[in-house]
């Protein structure tokens, strides 16, 4: 008997059969490996940074000497000020380990205590002069290695030369901690601090205000403009080649490298126009350059989801087309354009790329008051840090990382919970 | 008075002109106010229009040319002896001028001519200041006011307001127009700075890469060289890895989500992989660095490999990722673009799924998917901050993914961060480095864009 046509269908069944397992298989593995890289990605962050939220600090009995602080005795609020209230936290240090006589031992002694404790005696004092004279208990923030041996990311085996912290200071920290005089509390410095060159002092407030500052210039210039153009565009415009000719050009703007809109600040802001350097309004003027064609985009979808029998009843009514536009047209749209700009708002916030051409790459301690200070934003800070090579710095890096995901997650949650609140089927 | 008490001061006189219009509008309409053209609001908003417009435009004027006619005015003050001096030495002097003004810190101390100069200085600043002013105010009043006199029952407000309010709309529709402008012409002045000092075929050609210029001419290594080769090889290596994992991954991620995956599952992951094309970019490149770098190069030791801690692999691994989603979302839109018909030709005549989706569903979505993996590649050659982050610096010309690369943004970023002059070659060629960048990645979306729409009506 010959082969009928289905037996040889029959016969290849099983390999095709296997082909589509295994195609079926390769998606499973692909859509794994996305996932499993986003994974990673949140568990190698979030292991890296849940500790910055906590910060190891250390009780000291400080005795706040009269003949130190105010020999004169003329608690002038000046002098106060420049007192050498190091000598009080040194003086406390060796009172607490008074086995230590060696030089070089004692300075190694004081600086297990971070340099910020100056600046909290000095603002104790400034608040309420009536301590002079007494002893206090202060829980003063410790220095970073300290902290670091504390979470336990510096390894006690590795032999003492390669350590960043030698016996003898282990020693020290381990009897301040049998002593219950070591404590991990909430790390409200790094929420409260602009930035530093000392791990335990630096936070992210400044970077958080520069990017406010930034966000509200971004937004103030895309939003309105954006509308508008968006408004012309699916409205009013005549299609002719001068309106083909803009929208070639704001999609190719949509797909323009970010640092390329740097490069652009850099030369017509910063050189040509000499506005400052490292400022939120220049910042703020590159991205909502970069953030236009996004917000144009959004917006003329939702124009377009607008149906055409809303503009003719209000043609039929009498209204002009900008009566029609902005009484009906535009209302309706809204919530989809708002939804567009905030996408737009998150993406401008991730971005630094652009700002490190614009200068916004500085070392600034200061919190900025004003969008021409010189400041940073959360990503470009989060840059700077990744570059230090303290250990301490890695952690925080990665808490700021979390903290600026947070405000992403913010901000697209707002903008599903808009469509979804306002989204309209005609 | 300060700018923002200018415009705080022109948005109050502007919403007292709206009401000056609106009461005129029904004064001289009288008791018949149906003899109005338009509604009262309407002259209230002409009035304001004209009030706050004229106001404006002069104070963007002024503000953009004050420092530069100022400066003018300064140097022509100067004693002759500083008029003869070349033009950066000029800049100097005026920069100094300047910083002593604002109080900041000046590079020489200042002689009697250059004291002279700044109080000038200082008050053709204050008299700039106090005329823009009085003349911002009146321009203002006087608007207002002429504006007011036109208002009359036969005056056609609304339709004035209307095409106010389009030219507006038009003038914000073209801010793309001048961004690209823009775009292009600053990168094209200082680019033809640098090609008259580099050779653009040494530029485009050249192998070897070190920007350095030389501040004495007999300093060792004064050449300085910049043949961008280097570069472009590192872009590309990186991209190319970069694509090797977002292409496949995301492709058949996006068939497996439309075509086979359970609604729910597909409900789940794929908002899950699109929170991947929204994570910024310096998170993707501190985890680079953290911990993908350590991770191959700990790899590479245990099979006896060399790894560089900077190499291009890792850096393209995560690009590669970061692009996954934004490949599978436009593969996702090209696939289901392919009509039905297709697909169920295919099944009825007997193939299985996966033969109907490779012999049918991907020819016909081929163009599509080229035109996305172009913009892809568009996006991986201007991709900044995981480079920066997690590539390397030196300029070595090798194929080898377990060496350290760099490419053309990390070198613009060095170049052009930190204090610059901007008279050297050097910064110069970060410029020349831009306009490389956005020519390619232009050109590759024009391509993309030309191939994905022609496919799109193919289909329609």
């Amino acid at each position: 008997m010959t082969p009928t046509t289905a037996d040889k269908i029959q016969a290849g069944l099983k390999k095709r059969y296997a082909a589509e397992r295994r195609f079926r298989g390769y998606g499973l593995v692909s859509v794994t490996i996305g996932l499993a890289a986003l994974l990673l990605l949140f568990v190698s962050i979030i292991g890296n940074g849940y500790s910055a939220f906590q910060q190891t600090f250390v009780k000291l009995d400080v005795q706040f000497d009269e003949a130190v602080i105010d020999p004169k005795g003329t608690r002038d609020p000046q002098s106060l000020a420049r007192a050498d209230y190091g000598q009080l936290i040194k003086k406390t240090m060796r009172e607490l380990f008074p086995e230590v006589k060696n030089r070089r031992d004692k300075r190694k002694l004081y600086k297990l205590v971070s340099p910020g404790a100056v600046f909290i005696l000095q603002d104790m004092v400034r608040k309420d002069p009536e301590l002079i004279g007494t002893s206090q208990t202060v829980w003063v923030p410790a220095d970073d290695d300290v902290d670091m041996l504390i979470k336990g990311y510096i390894d006690r085996d590795v032999p003492e030369s390669a350590r960043r912290l030698n016996d003898k200071e282990i020693a020290w920290i381990d009897a301040l901690a049998a002593t219950g005089s070591l404590e991990k509390r909430f790390n409200k410095i790094f929420f409260t601090a602009g930035d530093s060159r000392e791990p335990e002092l630096a936070g992210i407030w400044g970077a958080v205000v520069g990017s406010f500052y930034t966000l509200v210039v971004t937004l103030a210039l895309s939003f309105p403009i954006g509308v508008a153009a968006a408004v012309y565009l699916q409205e009013f415009a005549p299609r002719n080649r001068w309106t083909d000719f803009i929208e070639v050009n704001i999609n190719n703007l949509a797909a323009v490298p970010s640092i390329v809109f740097g490069l652009l600040g850099l030369s017509v802001f910063l050189n040509f126009m000499s506005l400052p350097r490292s400022a939120p309004l220049v910042g703020g003027l590159v991205l909502s350059l970069m953030t236009l064609p996004t917000v144009i985009i959004a917006s003329r979808a939702s124009l377009q989801s607008v149906p055409p029998s809303i503009r003719e009843g209000a043609l039929g009514m009498g209204a002009s087309q900008m009566q029609m536009v902005a009484h009906h047209v535009l209302p309706l749209a809204m919530p989809g354009m708002l939804t567009g700009t905030i996408i737009g708002m998150a993406r401008a916030l991730g971005e630094s790329a652009p700002l490190l051409m614009i200068g916004m790459v500085a070392f600034i301690v200061n919190v900025p008051e004003g969008p021409l200070d010189p400041s940073t934003v959360l990503p470009v800070q989060i840059y700077l840090w990744a570059d230090t090579p303290e250990r301490a710095f890695v952690e925080r890096t990665s808490a700021a990382t979390l903290v600026l995901l947070a405000f992403l997650v913010i901000m697209n949650g707002a903008a599903v919970w808009l469509r979804k609140r306002f989204e309209q089927r005609w | 008075m300060s700018t923002p008490l200018l415009i705080a001061v022109l948005l109050l006189l502007a919403a007292a002109a709206f009401e000056f219009g609106r009461r005129r509008a029904l004064q001289v309409a009288g008791p018949e106010f149906r003899t109005l053209h338009s509604l009262p609001r309407y002259y209230g908003s002409y009035t304001a229009l004209w009030c706050a417009l004229p106001a404006l435009i002069l104070l963007g004027a002024w503000l953009a040319f004050e420092d530069k006619i100022i400066t003018i005015l300064v140097i022509a003050d100067l004693p002759a002896a500083y008029q003869s001096l070349s033009e950066p030495e000029l800049n100097l002097i005026v920069n100094d001028l300047r910083n002593q003004l604002s109080g900041n810190v000046v590079s020489r101390e200042l002689n009697l001519d250059m004291q002279a100069a700044v109080k000038h200085y200082g008050s053709l600043r204050a008299t700039s200041k106090a005329a823009l002013a009085v003349i911002f105010l009146s321009v203002a009043m006087l608007g207002m006011g002429l504006a007011w006199r036109k208002i009359a029952p036969d005056f056609w407000a609304r339709n004035r307001v209307e095409a106010i309010v389009k030219v507006l709309l038009i003038i914000c529709s073209t801010l793309a127009i001048f961004t690209t402008i823009g775009i292009v012409l600053s990168v094209l002045f200082e680019s033809i700075r640098f090609f008259r000092a580099v050779p653009v075929f040494d530029f485009l050609f050249g192998l070897e890469w070190s920007p350095q210029t030389a501040i004495r001419e007999d300093q060792v290594g004064s050449s300085g060289a910049f043949g961008a080769v280097p570069l472009f090889a590192g872009t590309l290596l990186i991209s190319l890895i970069a694509m090797l994992v977002a292409a496949p991954v995301g492709l058949t991620s996006a068939i497996y989500l439309s075509e086979y995956s359970h609604p729910r599952f597909r409900a789940a992951a794929k908002p899950l992989l699109e929170i991947l094309a929204g994570i910024p970019t310096v998170v993707y490149g501190f985890f680079a660095a953290l911990t993908v770098a350590p991770l191959i190069r700990d790899a590479g030791t245990n099979f006896g490999l060399d790894v560089s801690s900077e190499s291009a692999l890792a850096a393209g691994l995560v690009m590669g990722i970061m692009i996954i989603p934004f490949v599978s979302s436009i593969s996702d839109d090209v696939i289901n673009a392919v009509p039905q018909s297709l697909r169920d030709g295919s099944l009825a005549l007997g193939s299985t799924q996966s033969e109907m989706i490779r012999k049918v569903v991907l020819p016909a979505a081929l163009p599509g998917i080229v035109g996305g993996l172009l913009l892809a590649i568009s996006r991986a050659i201007g991709e900044t901050m995981i480079v920066v982050m997690a590539a390397g610096l030196a300029a070595n010309l090798t194929v080898n993914p377990l060496e350290a690369v760099t490419t053309v943004t990390v070198q613009i970023v060095t170049l052009l961060v930190g204090d610059q002059e901007f008279d050297s070659p050097k910064t110069l060629a970060a410029f020349a480095l831009g306009l490389m960048l956005f020519l390619v990645t232009l050109a590759l979306n024009v391509i993309a864009l030309y191939v994905v729409r022609k496919y799109r009506e193919q289909y329609e």
